[in-house]
């Protein structure tokens, strides 16, 4: 767990060098990494856009709260408006199917703006809220995510009011149409693996090491000369990258985008999703988002072959949020992490047992 | 503005040579109606070591506070090396050569030792923002293993600092101190529940840091406290009421009545 890069030979070559950076991927990733990318051959579209085009995108904003809740100790309920305003800009500033408001600006333009803005937002929120600690920072986060809702749908000149806008569709780059299946998978997919292993990567670094150092203990961070504020408000503006990209897949992937959006409905998922899946690793919001997103398309069937409305399906997630926040505060990582330490201490009983936890 | 300017230029030139290490003129510091420090005047000279002796409650750990920062003082100024920092930030101070360890261990127990000594080492220098990973070859990673190295630490550079004993903890607790370029450190109790021969490596670490580097040490144990320090104040009730060589302290009948002989020896 050394900050350093894994040891390796002065003198090593280029080739040795890959080779030695490949056999140092643990064999989970070569699994998960061929499963997900060979799964257009199994899926079907529905599956592939639907199911995993939407849990890649809910993972990442979830993901990005993970950033700042789990290395941050920062809950920050604004990541879901932070993902719609970059949604927004993308329909605002690109072509949508509201004429008088979209401005018509190339992709190559409108997608970095639409991610500086949303960043510069979210250095707004995360300069007023890394004031406060715990239940205020969630308080004022909370408060922003209620008023992006309710200006977006009072306000019509810019964010076109209720209905929002219609018609946002992905640039045919390549001549590919980006909202088919496996095209929109494979884009999701992409993005989605790209922000895992930069907050992977970011996790080592300085900057991520002294944001933890921040969360253990602020008094000694700035007894080591760390301006602990502003590592603060730099962990929003950077979980807000995450946030944006992620917005403007979810626009791409429904077509439209509407208050609703962001609702609280939406920004309470998010938190769900991180909780459920767990704080303690990057993975965990995804694995949350993949729980949710299963939940949410087929709970209503389910529901109606028991004879119940179909429309129930949050009591289904509701219920097993209360299971997972009782029985593992620290989400399905954290049961899986004890499931480990069980199956050790089973096999060697005078070592498995002494790990702290 | 140009003369603000300048005049802060002169202050931190003028802070360079001549300058008191650190001077408090009349600080105060209430908590409510309780004065934890009244009228608290110290001066300490470059590469200076002080020993700050006093019963529980006496004001030491405040002042401490005050001088880093967590505190700012109800009056009066502190100047570090010249320069008035009554109303820095703690982070500010650190980054002029201020440096401080804590009573109670403040360490980042979910990192290794390695880990928490580069993070002393980033703080006090640029790339603290850095999202680019460390080289083994960071010139600031070798200065985190030597430091590690003075602290008789580099069998334990990997472990979790939770893993760690009170003893070592303690050690590493004094390595944070010394990460940069230190010219000022503040020692709050190192010597608190070590064994007789850490506190022997305690005293070596101490007397052979660099000339340069002043201190001032709060310590009960007047063995290790008057071995390592040249001056002693003394504090009671949040005052300073004596300050002498360690030997007129210790052989001084009102601090034997107030300290050594109530109930310490």
């Amino acid at each position: 767990m050394a900050v350093a890069d894994r040891p390796l030979t002065a003198q090593s070559s280029p080739g040795a060098r890959l080779t030695a950076l490949l056999q140092g991927i643990p064999h989970a990733y070569w699994a998960v990494g061929a499963i997900l990318l060979l799964m257009p051959l199994v899926a079907n579209s529905f599956f592939l856009f639907q199911v995993f085009g939407w849990a890649f995108i809910l993972g990442m904003i979830g993901l990005s709260l993970m950033f700042l809740a789990g290395y941050g100790g920062m809950v920050s309920l604004a990541q879901m408006s932070i993902a719609a305003l970059a949604g927004y800009l993308v329909a605002i500033l690109g072509d949508s199917g509201v004429e008088k408001i979209s401005l018509l600006w190339p992709w190559w333009l409108y997608v970095p703006v639409a991610i500086f803005v949303a960043a510069a937002f979210a250095t707004l929120v995360g300069a007023l809220a890394v004031r406060t600690e715990g239940i205020y920072t969630i308080m004022i986060t909370l408060a922003f995510a209620a008023a992006f809702f309710y200006f977006t749908r009072q306000n019509y000149s810019i964010f076109n009011g209720y209905s929002g806008f219609a018609n946002v569709v992905p640039p045919p780059l390549f001549g590919v149409n980006w909202r088919d299946p496996v095209p929109f998978y494979y884009l999701t997919l992409g993005c989605a693996a790209l922000s895992y292993f930069a907050v992977l990567y970011i996790s080592r670094s300085p900057f991520g090491l002294a944001l933890q150092g921040v969360r253990d203990n602020p008094r000694r961070m700035s007894a080591l000369g760390f301006n602990v504020v502003a590592h603060r408000i730099a962990a929003y503006t950077l979980a807000a990258v995450i946030a944006a990209v992620a917005g403007i897949l979810l626009v791409w992937q429904n077509a439209q985008i509407s208050p609703g959006t962001a609702g609280l409905p939406a920004v309470i998922d998010i938190l769900v999703i991180a909780i459920v899946g767990g704080l303690a690793h990057p993975v965990g919001p995804f694995i949350g988002a993949l729980i949710y997103v299963l939940l949410r398309t087929f709970s209503p069937n389910v529901l109606g072959y028991l004879a119940l409305p179909d429309d129930r399906f949050k009591l289904l997630i509701g219920l097993g949020f209360l299971v997972v926040v009782y029985w593992s505060p620290d989400g399905v990582l954290g049961l899986w992490k004890r499931l480990q330490e069980r199956r050790r201490k089973r096999r060697d009983p005078l070592v498995g047992g002494s790990e702290a936890s | 503005m140009s003369t603000a300017s300048s005049s802060v230029i002169s202050e931190r030139l003028s802070a360079a040579g001549t300058a008191n290490a650190l001077e408090l003129r009349g600080v105060t510091k209430r908590f409510g109606a309780l004065a934890a420090l009244t009228d608290v005047t110290i001066t300490v000279k470059p590469g200076e070591r002080r020993a700050v002796l006093g019963s529980n409650g006496a004001g030491k750990t405040t002042l401490f506070n005050c001088v880093t920062g967590d505190f700012l003082p109800t009056s009066g100024t502190i100047r570090l090396f010249g320069e008035d920092v009554t109303n820095f930030p703690p982070h500010e101070r650190i980054r002029r050569g201020l440096r401080r360890t804590y009573q109670i261990s403040l360490l980042f127990t979910g990192l290794s030792v390695i880990d928490n000594v580069y993070l002393a080492c980033r703080g006090v220098s640029r790339g603290r923002f850095s999202l680019l990973r460390p080289r083994r070859s960071d010139p600031l990673m070798q200065a985190a293993h030597d430091l590690i190295e003075a602290v008789h630490l580099e069998d334990s550079r990997e472990t979790l600092v939770s893993e760690l004993s009170y003893g070592q903890q303690r050690q590493l607790e004094i390595a944070l101190a010394l990460a940069g370029a230190p010219r000022f450190v503040l020692f709050d109790e190192p010597a608190a529940g070590l064994s007789p021969k850490e506190r022997r490596d305690l005293v070596e670490i101490l007397t052979n840091l660099p000339s340069h580097i002043g201190y001032i040490i709060i310590e009960h144990d007047m063995d290790v406290a008057l071995r390592v320090a040249e001056s002693v104040s003394m504090m009671h009730n949040g005052r300073i009421f004596k300050e002498g060589l360690p030997q007129e302290i210790e052989n001084d009948p009102e601090v034997q009545e107030l300290y050594l002989g109530g109930g310490h020896g």
